[in-house]
């Protein structure tokens, strides 16, 4: 028995795609850091959602990245990028990085981005 | 979806990859200038392994996780930095796939007692062109082998930075990532004069 089996989610371990019907792909590519937020449509849907759409939902009432809700939430990346995929198709959540990454899927940041974060760091 | 500039609304997210061997200060460098407690996140790796076993050729399907502690990084209203520790086995090879996809580029840790361990990320870094930085991780603050004897044996190229850290302290894990930015924006310098 490895460690990753011995761990405390073995439900989940079990079955990680029980919640996804199964698709371990989601049609929408998100990256790791893509924030993600609830719209309005999303907040006011809550009651008619299952409860890990539901806090899915709920944890985005602050922006949070598809990486925060996978470890807030204890649900493997893969399980939240194809919930929260589902959930920005249906105009539920919204993300700024989704169209760019699945044009740009390979782009570095650009110089200008990296003067940025550069200066950034720099005033840490 | 609209772009709404300079209120924050809309921070851009970029990314830094932390890889290396096991227990070599990865979780450590995150937690040193992450604003938030380091988070856990885990991914699922399902592979097929071939004749590991007495049945024959039989196919069995094995399941394993791979978790990453990672931290972020307010760096304006407008920019957050994400840092994603990372395994440094060759078996985790899918997830830097995914990791390195869109970063800034990755700070190789390294533990000088156990140089070898970070060969793999050092590879993996390389052919994929992923701007990345050697750190040594002095965490006992003591410094075993200058940092160009650590190229030597690592085979690095010269135009790769070689440094010293300390993943305790934020300021040392700052200046290891100012390094990196600016060696990330050489290489992106140098991508425009080519093209």
């Amino acid at each position: 028995m490895t460690d990753a089996q011995r761990d405390p989610f073995t439900s989940l371990r079990v079955r990680p795609y029980l919640l996804t019907g199964g698709r371990t792909r989601s049609s929408v590519d998100l990256p790791l850091e893509a924030l993600i937020r609830t719209t309005d449509a999303g907040h006011a849907s809550l009651d008619q959602q299952g409860h890990e759409r539901r806090s899915i939902l709920e944890l985005c009432a602050d922006r949070q990245s598809l990486a925060e809700i996978s470890a807030h939430l204890t649900i493997h990346l893969q399980v939240a990028k194809v919930l929260v995929g589902d959930l920005l198709q249906e105009g539920l959540v919204a993300s700024a990085q989704s169209t760019a990454t699945t044009q740009n899927s390979n782009e570095r940041p650009d110089l200008q981005l990296l003067e940025r974060v550069l200066d950034g760091l720099q005033s840490l | 979806m609209s772009i709404q500039p300079n209120n924050g609304a809309n921070p851009i997210p970029v990314k830094i990859v932390v890889a290396g061997g096991f227990s070599v200060g990865k979780s450590t460098f995150v937690g040193a200038i992450s604003d938030i407690d380091p988070l856990t996140t885990e991914a699922a790796m399902t592979k097929v392994s071939e004749g590991i076993d007495d049945v024959g050729d039989v196919k069995t399907k094995k399941s394993t996780t791979v978790a990453m502690d990672f931290g972020r990084v307010a760096l304006s209203p407008e920019l957050v930095l994400y840092l994603f520790g990372t395994p440094g086995q060759d078996r985790f090879h899918f997830m830097w796939d995914e990791l390195v996809r869109g970063a800034i580029g990755a700070v190789v840790l390294v533990d000088t007692g156990r140089l070898e361990a970070c060969f793999p990320a050092v590879d993996y870094m390389e052919q994929t062109g992923v701007p990345f930085v050697v750190a040594i991780n002095a965490f006992d603050g003591v410094l075993r082998h200058h940092p160009e004897d650590v190229r030597e044996a690592l085979d690095v190229p010269a135009h790769i930075p070689v440094l010293v850290t300390d993943a305790r302290h934020k300021a040392a894990v700052r200046d290891t990532l100012v390094s990196l930015v600016r060696h990330a924006m050489t290489m992106a310098n140098q991508a425009a004069v080519g093209r």
